[in-house]
């Protein structure tokens, strides 16, 4: 093994050691799927969420990474209490609010916030941006110092935006101005928690580092907790202190940054990894080539997921007790303290290349074949 | 594999040049808020066998310039101007019938979002089928049957059965590759990608770009590479040209455009992008400002108004005049060839990590 | 499709029930005594009873509404008029008739006049706004299209007395609108309809016209459509094999919804060109306070529109495979 010779990764300094703010545990979310006949009745269910925990300590960032269809983004909307958990508890300070009414969820509804994928269909078009931001004020019916408006127009100075756009409608702004509205509306309660659902992934390039930016300076500096969930790996990396991979409704690795990042040791956390597409800036490859993994086909459905391990069907490493048995999202010997894995054979705890690629896509290994052949 | 038989094209005059050649391409569009100079005297060169990745962000224009390539721009609202020469027949004043010859054929497509891209109405080994039996006058028979071969080509399981479903039956994965299977149908010369995985997962992404690559090996096309991705561009592209605002800003090989960049939009895409190796210590550096309308673009250097180095060149040049962009090797950018070299190597090297 | 019958079939009958029951309150609660009708002058209280004991309106409502559901569909040998096999309505207050033999009888009309009438302004109406999509922009186009708004926003009752006043009285190049049943004079029962049925698909056409114009502008739209001619395939061919069937999707939901309430009955139309079809019989059945022609014309409208949306719905799943029958 060469764990032994691998140095401890460095600790990002920046990790704060907060209490837990956010704590979920057994998280499920299951979408009945309706049909039979003569009479419709749910036949089955959509195993969008099952079983996940999580905890998101004070003034952390935590990233929920993951391909479509794997369940974080209906984790977001469970948290926020959008949707209703099928089983499983959330508690927000030590209150559960798993089931919270309106009236127990008033006072932390002002605490969670969130801010939405999509800048152009998540604002009223027919509300001034003061509108929209003073809204969440109004409803909670609080009155800041100097009043809501002059409120506004701080917030709309923090977020970046001239505060003489008060009255201006949403319409009027680009798309990435359009999602500084947002997060300032997301701010004007004063929020311990941001669950921010793919909040760059509408946006340029150039102007998705501006809001990346912004959100990060806006958790430093206010030093709010961030549930930050994307499917852009390096977006996640950049912004996130601790990282969950998804896969079919399940957490299958979770770890600081630096663990999930240089010692991942689920397969699928190394083909995720392995498929982001590089820049490489540098003539003398100092880094040093990366493994390429290829996995085959696309994701089952939720609606019936593989037996055991959820991933076995397009892994590797898979043998007969992946089928049988789920594997437990434990601490793995060699990990840092809190790097999870639920694996039954993990993977060395390394990205660099491998002696052969592993390319399990026929087409792939095919074409590949023929010019190695030739060659 | 069934050879495809084509119809002799025209003889190739000698000093033809480039196989695809864009001289001085104006694509404006007319709207009720007035007209959109979407492309703005463009000029490109393509080898055959080569892939030209072309990035930008939206509104740079990359898609128009590729859909005018084929003529599939609305003639009614759209004013092309300049000429586009593949393998020496201009095409923006060729008629409807020529072009129909060309297109799917020599020069095919895939598009961004094959769930829209591909017709819910029609099975999926026909839509590979007919452009094979268009072009090469097969039977249906002979069309079927290659539109079979194809998909097992692009690595659709049991493709004898799945040449009959419809599109909405395959994953998104699939689709791309139905997609794939349909542009190559007829070996084409010439591929356009626009955009092909941006709508797809990342590791379904890795899959699709490796099969384009590996099939680009055996059918020997040139591809035309359309994307917003820095990072796919570096995985498929051997020259890259970047587009702003309806123009090329920079042009050169994948390597010279990544390692020694020149241009300050390059430089801000560069630095606005994360990476998985990049320093995490120091935030990401964006371009400030927004792209600019296209309706009334800035005057001089169209990037202008959010470059951060325009005080370095001498006078007003920058906000006067537009600065060109010579062939090959080059940026379109009014700072000395050293001042981009000190610029590039001094602030912006560093800053990357 | 044998699920998805059953299942809309069903649907379809509960929808009829609660129909009738609706209709059933509806009338005990109007304040009208179709006995009163009946009984004509010099009535006593005693006619009156006695014809409310002929009819059964002596009977509780649950009762007659019984009375009435076990009639339609077993028959009943009760009435004085005569036997009346299932399905029955009874017998007309008003003409004494068998209502369902009255409806038979009417159908023919309707039918031939709604079905001519479809077939012409959907060729029409489809036709011309292919052609205006296909020229858009163009002055045909525009002809078309300013055409469509003038005549969509004329009324039956304005365009039919207008053109009986050119086309047959004026004129005199078509005859008399009469209907004549098809079995015994099929050249009479086309020269008796040919003015109905312009008059009727010029009305209809206009809308549809307007409506296929712009379902196809946004079919020519559509990504794949575009896909087809990046791959080669001609402008003809990509204009009627892959614009063309998306665009009749929502023509098909606003037909079925049009050729169903027709069906029921084309009121106006019947009574503008004097052809005693199913709209008629609806109307007097009203006037009568007649209740077992009024439920007959009534539950049968309703199962005409019932049927075509059912026709409607299996249509979608053959334009359209993504649509799936359950």
């Amino acid at each position: 093994m060469t764990e032994d010779l691998v140095l401890p990764a460095p600790r990002d300094t920046d990790v704060p050691a907060g209490e837990p703010l956010l704590e979920v545990s057994g998280l499920t979310k299951h979408f009945p799927v309706k049909g039979g006949f003569p009479i419709r009745r749910t036949i089955g269910a959509v195993q969008a969420v099952d079983g996940i925990d999580l905890t998101v300590h004070v003034g952390e960032s935590f990233g929920l990474v993951g391909e479509s269809g794997c369940g974080k983004s209906t984790t977001g909307r469970l948290i926020t209490r959008l949707l209703e958990p099928t089983a499983g508890k959330i508690s927000y300070r030590g209150q559960d609010i798993t089931h919270a009414g309106r009236k127990d969820l008033a006072p932390i509804r002002s605490e969670i916030q969130m801010i939405f994928q999509d800048p152009y269909s998540s604002l009223n078009p027919r509300q001034t941006v003061g509108k929209i931001i003073s809204g969440p004020m109004e409803i909670n019916g609080i009155n800041p110092e100097g009043g809501r408006e002059k409120r506004v127009r701080e917030l709309l100075e923090i977020v970046g935006l001239n505060p003489e756009h008060y009255n201006r409608f949403p319409h009027e702004f680009s798309g990435g101005q359009r999602q500084r509205i947002g997060v300032a509306r997301a701010l004007a309660l004063e929020p311990k928690l941001i669950v921010a659902d793919e909040p760059v992934s509408a946006l340029d390039v150039s102007i998705q580092a501006q809001v990346v930016n912004l959100l990060q300076e806006v958790q430093r500096e206010l030093g709010i907790a961030f549930l930050f969930i994307a499917h852009d790996l390096a977006v996640v990396r950049h912004f996130s202190h601790r990282v969950a991979v998804m896969y079919l409704g399940k957490i299958i690795e979770v770890g600081d940054r630096a663990s999930i990042y240089a010692r991942p040791r689920h397969p699928y956390t190394h083909a995720l990894l392995s498929a982001v597409p590089e820049v490489n800036l540098s003539e003398a490859e100092d880094a040093g080539p990366r493994e390429r993994i290829r996995l085959a086909g696309d994701v089952p459905s939720p609606i019936a997921p593989p037996s055991g391990c959820r991933f076995r069907t397009r892994c590797w490493k898979a043998q007969d007790k992946c089928a049988t048995e789920e594997p437990p999202l434990v601490q793995l010997s060699g990990n840092h303290e809190g790097h999870l894995t639920a694996c039954h054979f993990p993977e060395e705890p390394s990205t660099e290349a491998r002696e052969e690629d592993i390319v399990l896509d026929p087409a792939l290994a095919a074409l590949e074949e023929d010019v190695v052949d030739e060659g | 594999m069934t050879t495809v038989t084509k119809e002799a094209g025209a003889p190739v005059p000698a000093d033809a040049g480039a196989f695809l050649s864009v001289r001085d391409l104006h694509v404006s569009f007319k709207t009720e808020d007035g007209v959109v100079k979407a492309v703005d005297g463009l000029s490109f060169d393509l080898e055959r066998g080569r892939t030209l990745g072309i990035v930008g962000e939206s509104g740079s224009g990359k898609s128009v310039t590729n859909l005018t390539i084929l003529g599939l721009h609305n003639p009614q609202f759209t004013t092309v101007e300049g000429e586009i020469l593949l393998e020496g027949q201009e095409l923006t004043t060729a008629r409807e019938s020529q072009l129909e010859r060309l297109r799917g054929n020599k020069v095919a497509m895939i598009f961004q979002d094959p769930l829209t891209a591909l017709s819910p109405y029609y099975t999926v080994g026909r839509q590979i089928a007919e452009p094979f039996m268009k072009h090469t006058g097969a039977s249906k028979k002979a069309a079927w049957a290659r539109a079979v071969e194809m998909l097992g080509k692009v690595g659709i399981p049991n493709p004898k059965e799945r040449a009959s479903d419809y599109p909405h039956q395959f994953s998104g994965g699939m689709r791309q590759r139905a997609m794939i299977a349909m542009a190559l149908v007829c070996d084409p010369d010439l591929l356009i990608a626009d955009e092909p995985t941006t709508a797809l997962d990342v590791t379904v992404q890795a899959q699709i770009l490796d099969l384009l690559k590996d099939l680009q090996q055996e059918f020997g096309s040139a591809i035309i590479f359309i994307t917003h991705d820095l990072g796919v561009i570096a995985d498929m592209a051997d020259d890259i040209m970047v587009m702003y605002a309806g123009g090329a800003v920079e042009r050169g090989t994948t390597a010279e455009v990544l390692r020694s960049p020149q241009h300050p939009y390059t430089w801000g895409l560069l630095n606005s992008m994360p990476r998985l190796d990049s320093d995490l210590s120091a935030p990401l550096a964006p371009i400030p400002g927004t792209p600019p309308s296209l309706l009334n673009p800035p005057s001089g250097c169209r990037f202008h108004p959010r470059c951060t180095f325009q005080d370095r060149v001498d006078g007003n040049r920058c906000v006067t005049e537009r600065p060109l962009l010579a062939p090959d090797r080059a940026s379109a950018c009014h700072l000395t060839a050293e001042q981009k070299h000190t610029i590039f190597v001094e602030e912006i090297r560093p800053r990357l990590g | 499709m044998l699920r998805f019958l059953v299942r809309r079939s069903l649907g379809a009958l509960v929808i009829l029930i609660l129909l009738s029951i609706v209709a059933f309150l509806l009338f005990f609660g109007m304040p009208r005594d179709p006995a009163l009708l009946m009984c004509g002058k010099g009535c006593t209280p005693a006619n009156i009873a006695n014809i409310h004991h002929v009819l059964g309106l002596d009977k509780s409502i649950p009762e007659q509404y019984w009375i009435f559901l076990h009639n339609l569909v077993l028959g009943s040998n009760d009435f004085a008029q005569g036997p009346c096999p299932a399905p029955c309505f009874g017998y007309s207050y008003h003409t004494n008739e068998q209502v369902w033999a009255t409806l038979m009888d009417r159908l023919p009309t309707t039918l031939s006049l709604t079905l001519g009438g479809a077939v012409c302004f959907l060729i029409l109406g489809l036709g011309t706004g292919l052609i205006a999509a296909w020229k858009r922009g163009t002055l045909v186009d525009k002809t078309f299209t300013a055409g469509a708004m003038v005549i969509s926003s004329m009324q039956i009752y304005f365009l039919g007395p207008l053109a009986l006043a050119i086309l047959v009285y004026q004129t005199h190049i078509f005859d008399k609108p009469a209907y004549n049943p098809i079995s015994n004079d099929p050249v009479g029962w086309f020269t008796g309809l040919i003015v109905p049925w312009v008059v009727l698909s010029t009305i209809f056409a206009s809308q549809y016209t307007r409506m296929s114009r712009s379902s196809m502008i946004e079919q020519l739209q559509e990504e794949h459509v575009r896909t087809a001619r990046a791959k080669g395939m001609s402008s003809r061919y990509v204009f009627f094999r892959y614009a063309w069937r998306g665009s009749l999707i929502p023509i098909i939901t606003i037909f079925g919804i049009d050729l169903g309430s027709l069906l029921g009955g084309a009121i106006i139309t019947e009574y503008t060109f004097g052809l005693p079809g199913l709209g008629r019989l609806a109307v007097d059945a009203v006037s009568f306070s007649d209740l077992p022609l009024l439920l007959g014309v009534m539950l049968f409208s309703a199962t005409m529109i019932l049927l075509c949306n059912i026709v409607v719905d299996a249509a979608y799943a053959f334009i359209d495979p993504r649509v799936r029958l359950a």
